[in-house]
């Protein structure tokens, strides 16, 4: 399956971010809860050091944060793939 | 909208910041939010310390304590300049305008132009538009631009969107004529069909104060705000200025026939780190070259996070040199606007601190 490796790294991402939460039952963590604004904001910050790449302000948009497979096609945007 | 204004200046710059020091740290307790959830935020977001007014401390006391110290130490004529602009979004009343307020309690001449421009994050800006028009009139040989704001009175201390970013602080800038033909270029914004993203719902003749405004409200992220506080829809603002901004300084510097590279600092109004490295990664300059420190170091004190870049950053350089510097200014209103110029010499620029009670 495309994307695995990246897939764990976001997951491990989110679950240091919120430890509470179940991102793996989720395909919509805004409207669930599990993510809040200022989540995404550290989300991307750590996502930017992670993939040594810099998210631009246009695309840190909710609907891009709202599931694992939608962080792994903004990821893909800049070039980060398996 | 553009604009060029020749032989004009700005000849000086206080920034009055209240001594009242508060850091984030101490102040997570307030959110509802877990600690390790809230320093993420402190790295990212560059929060550390602010300064905010201690107690019932209005505009007009930080513009009067600031201008009281340019009259004291011989920076400015008391009786020498024709126009006095106040912008401010946090106003002593509804009526009478704040300027008119300062002009009375520092005694000025009656042959003055006062005004007070409702405006924010661009009010810097805008302040220097119409101060620079108002300098077209022959019978306005200086003016005196006021940005000032004390809005931690208006947040609520529960909302972690607002309060740890909020700062308290004035600038004074002087703007005058000058024989050198230097062009300054400006442009702005408006879209008033976005202004309910940054708002006081209650207050107004809207929606007065009431018991109920005052209630708190959960904004489904667990902050905790009434009708009575600021609100400020995080995402949408961010989205605005990442989208807005850089085309606007593209559009800037096409006007100006200037460069990106040619511009030696960007003084764009400081809502936080974040944003501002975004900003600078989008419009591809240096981070270093996006001065970031005043919201570190002061909160986010609206426009006069402009003034006060400079007087925390580039004072010992803009007293002997000129800067080629691109500010700008973005927010409530929505309102966005930048100006590119060569600034300085300047005869003053100093920040002072405004004592506690």
């Amino acid at each position: 399956m495309k994307g695995v490796h990246e897939m764990d790294i976001i997951l491990k991402i989110l679950c240091d971010i919120r430890p509470e939460s179940d991102f793996k039952e989720s395909v919509n963590f805004i409207e669930d809860a599990l993510l809040d604004s200022f989540d995404i904001v550290s989300l991307v910050a750590t996502l930017d050091g992670t993939f040594a790449i810099s998210i631009e302000g246009v695309d840190i948009l909710p609907e891009n944060f709202n599931s694992i497979e939608a962080i792994r096609e903004l990821l893909e945007k800049y070039g980060v793939t398996t | 909208m553009n604009f060029i204004f020749s032989h004009r200046k700005i000849s000086g710059l206080l920034a009055i910041v209240p001594a009242n020091e508060r850091d984030f740290v101490d102040e997570m307790i307030n959110f509802n939010f877990p600690l390790a959830r809230t320093l993420k935020l402190k790295e990212v977001m560059g929060y550390d310390k602010r300064r905010i007014v201690d107690g019932p401390v209005c505009v007009s006391d930080l513009a009067c304590f600031g201008m009281d110290y340019l009259f004291n130490n011989g920076l400015l004529a008391r009786d020498d300049f024709d126009g006095l602009i106040v912008i401010t979004q946090s106003p002593d009343y509804f009526m009478p305008p704040t300027s008119n307020v300062i002009q009375g309690r520092l005694g000025l001449k009656q042959d003055i132009f006062c005004m007070d421009i409702n405006q924010g994050c661009a009010g810097f800006l805008v302040g220097l538009i119409q101060g620079f028009l108002l300098l077209d009139q022959p019978s306005v040989n200086k003016v005196v631009i006021i940005n000032a704001d004390v809005l931690s009175r208006k947040v609520s201390v529960k909302d972690r969107n607002s309060y740890p970013l909020v700062g308290d602080a004035a600038s004074i800038a002087i703007l005058e004529r000058t024989d050198a033909p230097a062009p300054i270029h400006a442009n702005l914004k408006m879209d008033g069909t976005r202004s309910d993203v940054l708002i006081i719902p209650a207050g107004g003749f809207r929606l007065p104060c009431s018991p109920e405004t005052a209630v708190l409200e959960n904004d489904g992220e667990n902050n905790l705000r009434s009708k009575d506080n600021l609100r400020m829809n995080g995402t949408a603002v961010f989205n605005f200025v990442q989208v807005e901004v850089p085309p606007m300084i593209g559009e800037l510097m096409k006007t100006a026939s200037s460069t990106l590279d040619e511009v030696e600092y960007f003084l764009f109004h400081q809502p936080n780190r974040f944003m501002l490295e975004k900003l600078a990664d989008k419009m591809k300059v240096p981070r270093a070259k996006m001065l970031s420190n005043v919201v570190e170091q002061f909160g986010n004190s609206s426009g006069v996070t402009i003034p006060m870049a400079i007087a925390s950053n580039l004072k010992e350089r803009i007293i002997r040199d000129s800067i080629n510097v691109c500010f700008a200014g973005f927010g409530v209103g929505l309102t966005w606007a930048s100006m590119l110029l060569n600034c300085g010499p300047l005869a003053f620029c100093e920040t002072i601190e405004y004592p506690n009670r």
